[in-house]
């Protein structure tokens, strides 16, 4: 029992470790993708490459000076930032990267990673509510509406997946999808895919989604008043809801940690091999869609507030509904009542 | 001191309280009983507003409901400068009135000097100025594509400018001298001819920069949330755009042909073949498209001024108004004489007043000269076609979004350093 604990912590702790390295090179690849698309380098300085650069960044954002506006509320104010980042963090222990690799199951995972991801929400509203500036409150108020909006299509699109599981344990719905390629749920799914990827892109704040922090014409939104450490945690858990979100993608919509093709192209494979290829497999599906968010947010305008609640409320709410209406139509006819 | 201590009730008196008398903005008289509006300040430094631009917005949620701008945070006092410079001394300030596209400023200093101390420019000189003039043109509709759809939210396009931007630098350092303030133009001609080195680059340039502008509407142009952005967002219409005063892309954005290169032209342009590209529905998208045609249309005219060139003395050979060369100041004692006197007294035109105007790429750009005979003008007036584009601002921003205010400044393209002088 100790051991299993023991191995079940050791197990947790690596995960969120190498959470934390994803999220910080996810900031240098952003960078560096930015920049292969601008005719830069983009960061080359720190390091062989610039791959040091993170942790160049990391220390400055520690050692600079921490302002908190006199205006402000002291106590959100600081909460905020920790919701947000703990949030963002807390979602990931449902994601199963391997067969038998997850911190938690529990039989509602899916219910449990909407809910969590919807209370980050409240680290950004908060934020831009206690700092008692008006382009934070306006980027606060944008985020609320914002999430309440799409929360919604994102759960449509799920309850066609958890139609076809019969199951909202995040290990079933990946089980279910590793017999071939074409039972991934992007194949069974295409609307339902559709409709999540785009709200996954309002969830994690951004492009062209960003309106809570809009630089251009908000200056930073929510995050304006925030400086040092803390501007740092908005950072990272910005950070952190892109990998995050691309997780949920890829093992709702791509087969999780499935290797395509397994049995024609590694029929041997099996024991810690098969664990180290399953987590190679997931790590690289996980970044074809961090790279598509990247690539999305430096092509793309944004959107506007009231096109924003048109796109959402009008087009990807109906279209939710219709998902799950096809699929139980669906689900009815083939089952055979 | 004693209004400070007061303990300020409402936003007005707060806003009162912190702000120095000559720059508050009054916001009063309107019915808020519910105080649900929001009173926000923009600028004048933000990222969006172009330099110094300051707009006070009255907001109820995300709609503007009044807007006032208020100009003046990079006010150097050029016109007054001006009576205290020779003619020539205050040519580096015109530099810096427009910053995006110094040499046409230059152009238009020294045609309006040109017309009131009576001088003809040789035709090669002209020739080149035209050329020149637009190349501004085109490097200051460059900045404003890659900053209009920077507003917009899209980052990556302001860099893809600033690449074709600093190939249009590195041909005004061959031709010029200097990369960014040029200086040069001179009355009577100028300071240097086009060189070999410069015909090459600027040839080259030429001939790739259309592709890069096709490459840039394919991206733009049928992209649904750029056009959600810019379509209907900040219009006016023909008749109020022409009562308000706007010139250059704006007015032409709104559907009225007016472009002093046709109406009233000067340099070179009437022997020019060009459009003027104009689109009557006078929103953000028409601007957009008025000036995405004009890249072409200038890329026209460098083209037919480069067959136009012919070798020529790029300079008036008559000492007594205009500058000798250098090469006739340092060996011979008439020169030496006439530079001394130049450099003193400057051109002295007749005594009575000039207005000369020329199309730059934000409108006409005027400089109005009263001279009393002597070598620095009495009186000196610019009439910048930023100052006044930025008059309809107010009626564009009432009654639209907080995110379209920073896409209708991108559209009007203004330039604060023309429209503060």
């Amino acid at each position: 029992m100790k051991l299993e604990l023991l191995g079940h912590l050791i197990l947790t702790v690596a995960i969120f470790g190498s959470l934390f390295l994803f999220v910080a090179y996810a900031v240098y690849f952003e960078r560096k993708v930015a920049a292969k698309m601008q005719n830069r380098v983009g960061p080359d300085r720190v390091g062989w490459y610039g791959l040091l650069q993170p942790f160049a960044d990391i220390l400055k954002l520690l050692l600079k000076e921490e302002i908190i506006a006199t205006q402000a509320t002291k106590f959100v104010h600081t909460l905020a930032p920790a919701i947000s980042v703990i949030m963002a963090f807390i979602t990931f222990a449902m994601i199963p990267i391997a067969e038998g690799f997850y911190i938690a199951d529990i039989n509602i995972g899916m219910l449990y990673m909407m809910a969590v991801t919807s209370i980050g929400v409240y680290g950004v509203t908060l934020a831009g509510w206690s700092s008692n500036s008006k382009y934070s409150l306006l980027g606060s108020m944008r985020a609320s509406a914002q999430m309440i909006s799409y929360e919604l299509s994102m759960g449509l699109a799920v309850v066609g997946v958890i139609l076809i599981t019969q199951s909202i344990s995040v290990v079933s719905i990946v089980e279910s999808q590793t017999e071939n390629i074409l039972y991934w749920n992007i194949i069974r799914q295409p609307l339902g895919f559709l409709i999540f990827w785009i709200a996954s892109f309002a969830e994690a704040n951004r492009l062209p989604f960003d309106l809570p922090e809009s630089e251009q014409e908000l200056v930073g939104g929510f995050h304006t008043e925030y400086s040092s450490m803390r501007f740092a945690l908005f950072f990272f858990a910005e950070y952190t809801h892109l990998i995050v979100a691309s997780s949920i993608l890829t093992t709702v919509y791509l087969g999780g940690y499935q290797i395509p093709f397994q049995s024609f192209l590694f029929p041997g494979l099996d024991g810690w091999w098969l664990v180290s290829a399953q987590i190679l497999t997931f790590i690289l599906k996980m970044c074809l869609f961090v790279f598509l968010f990247m690539w999305v947010r430096w092509t793309l305008p944004r959107f506007k507030y009231n096109h924003l609640m048109e796109l959402g409320w009008k087009y990807l709410l109906p279209l939710g509904l219709l998902n799950v209406v096809l699929t139980a139509g669906w689900l009815l006819i083939y089952d055979g009542f | 001191m004693s209004e400070l201590k007061k303990q300020p009730r409402t936003t007005d008196e707060l806003l009162r309280l912190l702000e120095d008398e000559h720059t508050f903005v009054t916001l009063e008289g309107e019915g808020d009983a519910l105080d649900t509006e929001m009173v926000i300040n923009m600028g004048p430094s933000h990222p969006a507003t172009h330099g110094v631009l300051r707009v006070v917005l009255k907001m109820n949620g995300e709609t503007i409901t009044r807007a006032i701008p208020e100009l003046g945070y990079l006010h150097r006092a050029m016109e007054k400068l001006a009576e205290n410079k020779s003619y020539h001394e205050f040519m580096p300030y015109t530099d810096r009135l427009d910053y995006m596209m110094p040499y046409s400023n230059n152009v238009a200093w020294c045609l309006a000097v040109e017309k009131a101390a009576g001088i003809e420019v040789p035709e090669r000189a002209q020739v080149i100025r035209t050329l020149a003039c637009e190349l501004a043109r085109i490097s200051s509709h460059l900045l404003w594509l890659g900053s209009m759809v920077m507003d917009t939210g899209a980052l990556t396009l302001f860099l893809h400018t600033f690449r074709e931007r600093e190939k249009i630098y590195d041909i005004f350092d061959l031709l010029t001298g200097a990369r960014f303030t040029v200086s040069h133009s001179r009355i009577g001609g100028l300071a240097s001819d086009l060189s070999p080195e410069a015909l090459t680059a600027l040839k080259s340039f030429i001939k790739q920069f259309p592709a890069h502008v096709q490459s840039w509407e394919k991206l733009l142009n049928r992209n649904k949330i750029f056009l959600q952005r810019t379509v209907g967002i900040g219009y006016i219409d023909g008749d109020l755009a022409v009562d308000m005063g706007l010139t250059g892309p704006n007015l032409r954005g709104s559907g009225v042909e007016w472009d002093l290169r046709k109406k009233m032209p000067y340099l070179k342009y009437a022997d020019l073949q060009f459009d003027i590209p104009t689109s009557a529905d006078g929103d953000s998208f028409s601007r957009y498209w008025v000036r995405m045609q004009e890249f072409y249309e200038s890329v026209r005219i460098i083209e037919q001024c480069l067959d136009k060139l012919a070798p020529g003395p790029v300079r008036v050979d008559f000492a007594k108004q205009v500058y000798p060369w250098k090469s006739e100041v340092y060996h011979t004692m008439e020169g030496l004489i006439h530079d001394f006197m130049l450099t003193d007294w400057g051109v002295c035109p007749e005594p009575g007043q000039v207005y000369q105007a020329i199309e730059t790429s934000k409108g006409e750009l005027g400089f109005y000269i009263q001279s009393d005979g002597t070598g620095h003008p009495w009186r000196m007036k610019i009439r910048s076609p930023s100052f006044v584009n930025l008059q309809s601002l107010p009626y564009l921003l009432e009654g639209s979004q907080m995110a379209d205010t920073v896409v209708i400044i991108g559209s009007l393209d203004p330039v604060m350093g023309e429209a503060d002088k």
